[in-house]
């Protein structure tokens, strides 16, 4: 394949490394520093896809981040991506692509024929065709739209790449590398100031390296590349191409993509492939550059019609042609710089001018070169289905109304310019306020809200002079603010081309009898029908007429159609554009992929993993982890070939007759001292504690202001102001805040310290009858006997030279002890529960038979204190004061929770003492009542009874205290079962709680 | 993403703090016969307001104070932070 569209010199290319790439399935060549898009160009391929709605055949119509067309789906080292513009995609060796949108290929797109049924598809059509029936909405119009419409294929593999997120400050932050952006920050990086500067496309120089400008004896593209070079040298300066920045965020927080990789046939050894960067910055320079207009005419959506800015670029940077026949149409002076460079390289362009007798240097320029131009002419139409072949034009009337004699030129291209339209998405974005500025017919940054300033074609400034003076300005007196130096640059003489006004007129009238699409937004294929239909039909803010018709929406943004919109809908309404206003600019500003927002934190780095000193210990036991929070924990230690199931009744039942140990490392454990600490204590549960005794334990409750059960568990007096807390492993964290919050706003008057020491205690649950047999061989020094260490004790004790706290609790509802030593001997107090646990057949428990133990035994955990729940819903209105006050014991009143069959917690059996009841299952009086069936209570925690040998459920039941006795029904129309069960009392084991006094 | 400066630790980013609420709620106190409208008020009604706010932010993952921002909700400027026992005119 020859690059027949490839000038022979020119662009910035690197024509020594040619390089191999596919689209769709077709081979071709272009060169290092290509874009697909200017390779593709460069081989006369101009059709790349398929419009959303009609399936219009589509090319390039830009050559960066506004293009509208040409989306392809991108494969590159086994993986794909879709929705990759190919106008920002360079070229690499071995690169394939392909269209989106066209089925069964891109020449021949059964989806077309909705462009004859056009009529059937206007503004509106979804939402007013596919209501009725509503039934057909999921069977029948939505997979046919959803196969018929939209864009690329997401990949379902996992994305092996790696992405990652930086965070920086800088003093200043300036966007794009345009003349504004690299003469502010070369006067800011001169003045000292920490200065990053940001540019989306991989070369730096933004407009100088299309432009024919002179700066300080240089050409613009020479400037650039100096300036360039000089900031990269110095070390308060970051410089990132391939770095978009698309949101600016609260207090000066700017989140940028630099594509790492994406440009390389494959990603290098750890490197990522995105990086996100977030900036804090304490001025933001915004100098984004502006994006041309389109003009608005029939078929102006051909392959062939573009920007006259993107012909520009492709010629001057990748030395390519667009078309060999150009037309160029403008309202403006820009349409001329193309048809010059055009002219330069061999080509006679043909200028279409919709003003009457414009005047200035560079028309001059034009005349002078020969270039053929016709003033106060316009395209009608475009004709030529997959790509131009001709155009229809016709002079147009001083009022613009009338068209006269329409003509058919030939032409292979129609390079449109309709003046230019200031990026002022930061700003917007930022908060500043934006104004119309009618000399150019576009919205510029007004008032700021936060420090940013917007500078050059972005603030609607279009000579080089006047944006280079600005910027240097705005760089020096920015930069001397945060570093008080004050550098001053000498302003570089600048030589460039002064234009004449632009026309206001950008929509050319239909001729007569005929009924041309003039597009308005390319990519979602809205046209100034639609939009005369929207508003017909009443809509008339912009943003209903925008989610009516779509414009604006697909994922180029509306970069090249809002603007036009916005003029029809003043035109049509005899509005001033300013009083129709825009829509709401909001992050991101370009598609930004989903892997760069995750960055590391995926998988098992989606949070951290904490483990107990015991760890190890437990892996090597073949212990299967759960996630309990952020804790690893056992689940339960397998045996041969056991399941879940036998392994945790093996080890409940190894607690109920011998005696188990349980790794409870990850119970929240806060150390309370100060004076105050059991009037803190006191004010925090729902318990007394004024009066409990050194070395003595206490299980106590607390609630939030609401009533509502916080957290349960036992806090035990080590010494007269020394108290040790525990808490449920979800709840450490906000139960240490908690207490900070009482202690530091509500009772600062209380002096007690809290600090976390969840971390530094390792702590092991020995459980069972046969535990106490197992503390005397652990402890051989000190009195475990009944009376030396009774229920609810503490002590203090030593184990085998390791420093170790003894508390006689229980949660299985054995015969149980917690032993905590420092975390550090966690696994040395293990190895000898283990070692010295083996005469009375001790085995570790997982979290499985734990939960069992304590689900039979009646004790509520965090199923049942689960946020809706009062001390009297879970049994525990028996640790509710009577006579002092305590957090949120005034709530306690409130009608609901004093009511009379109020919710209660019950046990439930099935009948056949076979069924398992799964959890979250509702209670229901009737199974065949007809919906909705109406819910008596849910099933909070199910277990297999080890102590009974039979399923065992907690629930939380309506009026439960007097259902016990009672048949229900269980419910679980997502297990597809009903269970007929009783309801029993809570504590199905030693009701009487002997055990743990025992 | 806020930038919310801690009286004790200096300017930290809004990941590190955990919002707290109306700043100008007062508990009532312990052991005080209060009505039920009261008690009501205290523990679910809050304005939503918009603009000026006095809220609390703890510094969850720096030196874990409890501290006062006053913040406009809308444009989400801070005007001032201040320890949790300081005074505010």
């Amino acid at each position: 394949m020859t690059q027949a569209f490839r000038l022979e010199n020119g662009g910035l290319i690197n024509r020594d490394k040619k390089l191999s790439f596919k689209f769709n399935g077709k081979t071709y060549y272009g060169y290092e520093g290509d874009t697909l898009a200017s390779a593709l160009i460069a081989n006369g391929v101009h059709l790349v896809g398929r419009s959303f709605k009609y399936h219009r055949p589509r090319g390039f119509f830009g050559a960066g981040v506004d293009e509208p067309y040409a989306i392809v789906q991108l494969y590159r080292n086994n993986e794909t991506e879709p929705n990759v513009k190919a106008t920002e995609q360079e070229l690499f060796e071995g690169l394939e692509a392909k269209s989106v949108n066209c089925w069964p290929s891109v020449n021949f797109d059964i989806g077309a024929i909705n462009n004859f049924l056009k009529i059937f598809l206007p503004a509106g059509f979804y939402y007013k065709t596919f209501m009725w029936p509503k039934s057909f909405w999921y069977r029948v119009y939505e997979p046919f739209i959803r196969k018929a419409a939209g864009l690329g294929v997401a990949s379902t593999k996992h994305d092996k790449e790696r992405y990652e997120h930086k965070y920086e400050y800088f003093d200043l932050l300036i966007v794009g590398s345009g003349p504004s952006g690299l003469a502010s920050a070369y006067a800011a990086a001169k003045n000292g100031a920490r200065v990053i500067l940001a540019e989306d496309k991989p070369r730096f120089g933004g407009s100088l390296l299309t432009s024919d400008v002179n700066i300080g004896n240089q050409s613009g593209e020479d400037w650039a590349n100096s300036i360039i070079a000089e900031l990269k040298e110095m070390p308060n300066v970051v410089v990132k191409n391939r770095s978009q920045v698309f949101g600016y965020y609260d207090h000066n927080m700017l989140v940028m993509s630099e594509k790492v990789s994406d440009h390389l046939p494959k990603t290098k050894k750890y490197h990522p492939k995105q990086r996100l960067w977030y900036i804090r910055a304490k001025e933001v320079l915004i100098s984004s550059g502006s994006i041309e207009r389109p003009l608005v005419f029939g078929n102006n959506d051909t392959p062939g019609v573009m920007l006259s800015s993107a012909a520009k670029e492709y010629l001057k940077v990748y030395g390519v042609l667009v078309g060999k026949n150009p037309l160029v149409f403008t309202n403006n002076d820009s349409g001329y710089e193309t048809a010059i460079e055009f002219k330069k390289n061999g080509i006679n362009p043909i200028i279409l001018d919709s003003r009457v007798n414009p005047q200035s240097e560079i028309i001059n320029e034009a005349i002078n070169l020969g270039i053929n131009i016709k003033f106060s002419y316009v395209v009608v139409a475009a004709q030529g289905y997959k790509k131009v072949n001709s155009a229809d034009i016709a002079k147009i009337s001083d009022n613009k109304k009338q068209l006269g004699t329409v003509e058919n030129i030939k032409c292979d291209c129609i390079c449109v310019s309709g003046f230019w339209t200031p990026t002022i998405h930061l700003a917007s974005q930022s908060g500043n306020k934006t104004k119309f500025k009618e000399e150019i017919d576009a919205f510029v940054p007004g008032t700021s809200k936060q420090n940013e300033t917007t500078l050059g074609a972005a603030n609607g400034i279009f000579t080089l002079e006047e944006t280079l003076k600005d910027s240097f300005t705005a760089g020096q007196d920015l930069s001397k603010k945060i570093t008080n130096n004050d550098n001053k640059i000498s302003f570089p003489n600048v030589v460039e081309k002064k234009s004449s006004q632009h026309d206001k007129f950008w929509c050319v009238p239909l001729p007569e009898g005929k009924n041309y699409k003039r597009f308005l937004d390319f990519q979602n294929d809205v046209s100034v029908s639609d939009i005369e239909i929207a508003l017909k039909e009443g809509y008339r803010s912009i943003e209903h007429v925008k989610r009516y018709t779509t414009l604006g929406m697909a994922t180029d943004q509306g970069k090249t159609s809002n603007l036009n919109g916005l003029q029809l809908v003043s035109d049509i309404e005899n509005k001033v554009v300013p009083a129709v206003g825009h829509t709401t600019f909001r992050p991101p500003y370009t598609p930004i992929s989903i892997g760069a927002i995750v960055g590391r934190e995926v998988g098992k780095h989606s949070k951290p993993t904490r483990k107990s000193p015991m760890h190890s210990w437990h892996e090597k036991n073949n212990a299967v982890f759960v996630d309990a929070g952020v804790w690893l924990r056992p689940r339960y230690y397998k045996q041969g070939n056991e399941t879940l199931f036998e392994a945790s009744k093996r080890e409940g039942k190894n607690v109920r007759t011998n005696v188990g140990v349980c790794d409870v490392t990850t119970l929240g454990k806060i150390d309370i001292k100060g004076p105050d600490a059991a009037e803190l204590l006191n004010r925090v549960y729902t318990n007394a504690w004024l009066k409990l005794p050194v070395g003595k334990a206490r299980y106590g409750v607390m609630l939030r202001e609401d009533g509502i059960v916080m957290d349960d568990g036992t806090t035990t007096r080590i010494s007269e102001n020394h108290y040790h807390m525990t808490t449920t492993t979800a709840q450490a964290a906000n139960v240490l805040s908690h207490l900070e919050y009482y202690l530091q706003l509500v009772w600062p008057e209380l002096n007690v310290n809290v600090v976390s020491t969840t971390e530094q205690w390792a702590g092991a649950a020995i459980a069972g009858p046969k535990s106490r047999k197992l503390l005397e061989k652990l402890f051989p020094n000190n009195d475990v006997s009944n009376e030396g260490l009774p229920f609810m004790g503490y002590m203090e004790s030593d184990l085998f030279g390791v420093k170790a706290r003894i508390f006689r609790i229980s949660f299985s509802g054995e015969l149980a002890y917690e032993v905590n030593v420092e975390s550090d001997n966690g696994n040395f107090m293990w190895e000898k529960i283990i070692k010295l646990g083996q005469e009375f057949q001790v085995q570790p428990y997982g979290t499985e038979a734990l939960s069992t133990l304590r689900i039979e035994m009646g004790h509520v955990a965090g199923s049942e204190l689960d946020g809706r729940t009062i001390p009297y819903d879970t049994s525990l209105d028996g640790l509710v004061s009577k006579k002092k006050d305590f957090i949120g014991k005034r709530s306690l009143n409130r009608e609901a929770f004093t009511s009379e069959d109020r919710q209660k917690i019950v046990g439930v059996v099935p009948l056949d003492k076979k069924t398992s009841i799964p959890e979250g299952s509702h209670l229901v009086k009737d199974a065949k009542a007809p919906l909705p069936n109406k819910k008596l209570g849910h099933i909070s925690a199910s277990c297999w009874s080890v102590e009974h040998d039979n399923p065992f459920s907690l629930a939380i039941l309506k009026d439960g205290k007097n259902m016990i006795g009672e048949k229900l029904f269980v419910m679980s129309p997502l297990k597809n079962k009903v269970i007929p069960v009783e309801i029993v009392s809570s504590h199905y084991v030693d009701p009487k709680g002997e055990r743990v006094r025992s | 993403m806020l930038h919310i400066k801690c009286p004790y630790c200096g300017m930290r980013s809004q990941n590190e703090f955990s919002y707290g609420g109306d700043a100008s709620v007062k508990r009532p106190e312990l052991n005080k016969e209060i009505s039920d409208q009261e008690w009501d008020s205290f523990v679910y009604n809050r304005k939503s307001l918009r603009g000026k706010h006095l809220e609390l932010w703890q510094h969850l993952s720096g030196c874990r104070q409890w501290i006062k921002v006053e913040r406009d909700t809308a444009t989400h400027e801070i005007f001032n932070t201040h320890k949790a026992d300081e005074e505010i005119s």
